[in-house]
């Protein structure tokens, strides 16, 4: 099994300007995957198939996974102009202050391919892949041309979250049924509120059948 | 929408279905085939274009079995997902259970002790018989043997299903395997009735084969029907049974040697033409080095703890990361993908179906072939809808 | 009732048959209930179990699994609904001639079981469809299986032909099509039928 670093390697020498960037996984499973750009991840994908000393040839698994938007917040160091009177004159002095400053990390998509090899015994290889957002710019390419097992995984990954793979043969809904127009396994998504009995309700749920209770008396 | 307008347009490379063109003469007729229909094995469909008898298009319609097993698995912990994998195969729960177990113990680093290891083996492999048997006895069924060889399949089921039943306390939903071990130990007398019903078993497979093997009407249905080619299957990520029906040398017991399946001596039953036959009898051969297995496990199987002491039941939170883990599952490559945020439930939880993936190259093997043959090749698949949708 | 059940029981020792129209009418009718061959999930496997050899659904006269609606006079609801088969399981029963009846196999059938959490997840087919019996059960056992048909047979047998509480299927007036529910954006529409169905008044 060669390690992901020499598969990135390998990866660079053959494709010009792939842009993979390792993404290192904290787990006891060191199962590290490497991030394709959308643009190159077909040629990618076609040589880590067809390349004869890596020889991924069998995609097993493809997933999607939501990432919501982050709030971070960090603490930063500002330098300032503050208005101060010093000895009854006003003046202009430099200040340094911490502020606490809280930005937005945009939330995406990603999609998730577990790459083994049939030929070699070897693998995994995980491959993952980024949309720039999750309202708009939700397209990635397709590897169904390049492994057919994608077909039905992918068609799976555009039903539930979304994303739209852009070269895939037949992208319909799979699970869920044609005119749905919500994607389930987003973590935003809100499901109807068709808890309208619940024998042993809690929480969130107890309340809502009380408003529900209320409202039919 | 008609079933011949979802004709792809040509994508370069792409390993797609070969193109069936009707005769021309007569109308197509388009056929749906489920979701409720005795053949679909639950409520699978299929919708069918038909020239006369013969298949020109074929597309799966999946979803009708879609319980949300993944979006309600990361509304809860690790654990509470256990009794939810039961319920994807429902025919071999154990399996799932093992599955599962391994993809967590991989995201934590858990080691199990021999014993579990033993006990895991043993249950898997007697699965693996049931699941087969059964799968033999729906293909039959299919084939216009109503009843006969599937009730001597369930006479052998039930014997092992008993098993599992003083075991787990359940038929069919175990709900036995924990992140480093298993949940209750296997006493004297089981391990003594598991070796008596396994003790019959290969009499079992023997009355099984004598009866079907050489059957004149099965080898006119299932031989050279729904052929499927080594490269197409390994590109369409065909797994378990199915692969090595089409000859390709790929277990994962002998290739991840998870567990402890190195320590077996048993063979990779292969096939030679991919066609249905080769399918039911790979599943025959299958279970024959099952019983190997099974003897040699009843045999040195040891004593000691069956948890991990250092295991961590309460309070179970995996540090931030992800793993897949992976097993032979009786109907392929059973697969699960985690990612952890450090809380007590998954961030993301997916299970890699073997029935749904084994599926994809449905059209490719019914495309010209009679309707009749359709529901054979589609029982040869051997799928389990619970675990297609999910 | 017309004939004393004592002397009836006389009159059988001497060789003399006696029962009244309604007796033999549902007589007829409970020892031949005919299943439909519809399995929906894991309980479909029990279901598939309880006809074999070791539990013989046979002796109580229904073996004969029927795959079409048009002959068949028990639904037996094995299993998840989803909201995606929900359209069709009451498009079945439908089709289903009277008297017919139905078996909320699991718990998933009564209430979306396990499940019930689930987006595509009906939450009990008694929202669209009238049900007879309920079996709880994770599956149910083969035995609770037949624990239902004994019941539904005895339902059977108590129904009078007659009269208010006569059954359905001899109730000229009596509702026969159920409508059917459409999948929409969000859900089905309607999301239960008022006919069959109300919120149960819970006291909290």
């Amino acid at each position: 099994m060669r390690t992901v670093e020499e598969i990135k390697a390998a990866i660079e020498a053959a494709v010009p300007d792939a842009g993979v960037t390792l993404v290192m996984n904290p787990s006891p499973a060191a199962q590290h995957s490497l991030l394709l750009q959308p643009e190159k991840a077909v040629a990618v994908a076609t040589f880590l198939r067809d390349s004869p000393e890596l020889a991924f040839d069998y995609l097993s698994n493809v997933t999607g996974v939501d990432w919501l938007d982050k709030e971070i917040a960090e603490k930063v160091k500002v330098t300032k102009s503050v208005t101060k009177t010093v000895d009854g004159v006003e003046q202009t002095v430099d200040e340094t202050v911490e502020e606490t400053q809280k930005r937005v990390e945009p939330g995406y998509l990603e999609a998730v391919y577990h790459l083994y090899s049939v030929a070699l015994k070897d693998g995994p290889l995980v491959i993952r892949m980024r949309t720039a957002n999750r309202t708009d710019k939700i397209e990635m390419p397709s590897l169904t041309p390049v492994w057919r097992g994608a077909e039905f995984q992918e068609r799976e990954v555009f039903d539930l979250y979304g994303i739209v793979f852009a070269g895939h043969p037949d992208l319909r809904r799979i699970l869920m049924w044609d005119g749905f127009k919500d994607h389930p396994m987003r973590k935003d998504y809100v499901e109807p509120d068709d808890f309208e009995y619940e024998p042993t309700a809690h929480d969130e749920v107890l309340k809502r059948a009380q408003e529900r209770q209320a409202s039919r008396d | 929408m008609s079933l011949l307008d979802t004709k792809p347009e040509h994508i370069e490379g792409w390993n797609r279905p070969p193109v069936i063109e009707p005769d021309g003469e007569g109308e197509l007729l388009e056929v749906a085939m489920g979701p409720h229909h005795p053949s679909t094995h639950g409520v699978f469909r299929m919708d069918v274009a038909l020239d006369g008898e013969r298949v020109v298009r074929l597309k799966p319609v999946f979803g009708y079995l879609h319980r949300n097993h993944e979006k309600i698995a990361e509304g809860t912990t690790y654990l509470a997902s256990m009794p939810y994998t039961d319920r994807l195969d429902y025919f071999c729960s154990l399996s799932n259970n093992w599955a599962y177990a391994l993809a967590v113990e991989k995201l934590v680093g858990q080691e199990v002790p021999e014993r579990a290891q033993y006990i895991r083996v043993i249950l898997a492999e007697l699965t693996r018989i049931q699941n087969h048997a059964s799968t033999i006895g729906f293909l039959l069924q299919e084939m216009g043997a109503s009843g006969t060889p599937l009730m001597y399949a369930f006479r052998e089921r039930e014997k092992i299903l008993d098993l599992f039943e003083s075991l787990t306390g359940s038929r069919m939903m175990c709900n036995y395997m924990r992140f480093g071990g298993c949940r209750v130990d296997v006493s004297g007398p089981w391990l003594a009735a598991t070796r008596k019903v396994v003790a019959g078993l290969p009499a079992f497979v023997d009355e099984f084969e004598a009866l079907l093997s050489s059957n004149e009407i099965l080898m006119a249905r299932c031989q050279g029907v729904g052929v499927l080619k080594p490269a197409l299957a390994v590109n369409a990520s065909i797994s378990g049974p199915m692969l090595r029906a089409s000859g390709v040398n790929y277990d994962i017991r002998k290739v991840d040697h998870y567990g402890i399946y190195d320590r077996f001596k048993f063979r990779v039953p292969l096939g030679d033409h991919g066609d249905i036959y080769d399918r039911y009898m790979v599943r025959v051969l299958e279970m024959r080095e099952s019983i190997g297995i099974l003897n040699q496990a009843l045999k040195e199987i040891p004593g000691g703890p069956i948890m991990d002491p250092k295991a961590k039941l309460r309070g179970f939170r995996p540090k931030a990361g992800e793993a897949y883990g992976r097993i032979e599952a009786p109907k392929g490559e059973l697969g699960f993908y985690l990612i952890s945020d450090g809380s007590p439930n998954p961030y993301r939880y997916r299970v890699r179906p073997p029935s749904l993936i084994n599926l994809t190259v449905l059209e490719d093997m019914c495309l010209g072939q009679n309707v009749a043959d359709v529901v054979l090749i589609f029982g040869s698949v051997d799928i389990v809808l619970g675990e297609v949708d999910r | 009732m017309a004939v004393d059940n004592e002397l009836k029981i006389e009159l059988g020792k001497q060789g003399v048959f006696v029962t009244t129209i309604e007796e033999l009418y549902n007589w007829g009718r409970r020892s031949s209930v005919w299943p439909m061959q519809f399995g929906l999930a894991c309980c479909a496997i029990e279901m598939i179990a309880t006809t074999m050899a070791r539990y013989d659904l046979a002796r109580f006269g229904a073996e004969v699994f029927r795959p079409s609606p048009r002959q068949a006079d028990l639904m037996i609801i094995s299993g998840t609904v989803t909201k995606k088969m929900a359209p069709q399981v009451v498009r079945l029963y439908n089709q289903m001639a009277e008297p017919r009846y139905v078996i909320a196999m699991g718990a998933c059938a009564i209430s979306g079981g396990p499940f019930k959490q689930g987006y595509n997840v009906l939450k009990g087919i008694d929202r669209y469809i009238p049900v007879d019996v309920h079996i709880p059960g994770c599956p149910p056992r083969p035995e609770a299986l037949i624990q239902a048909f004994m019941t539904l047979q005895k339902k059977i047998d108590e129904q009078p032909l007659t009269g208010a509480d006569r059954p359905r299927h001899l109730d000229a007036e009596a509702q026969g099509e159920f409508p059917v529910p459409e999948p929409g954006e969000h859900d089905l529409e309607p999301t239960s039928n008022p006919g069959v169905w109300t919120v149960p008044v819970v006291i909290r």
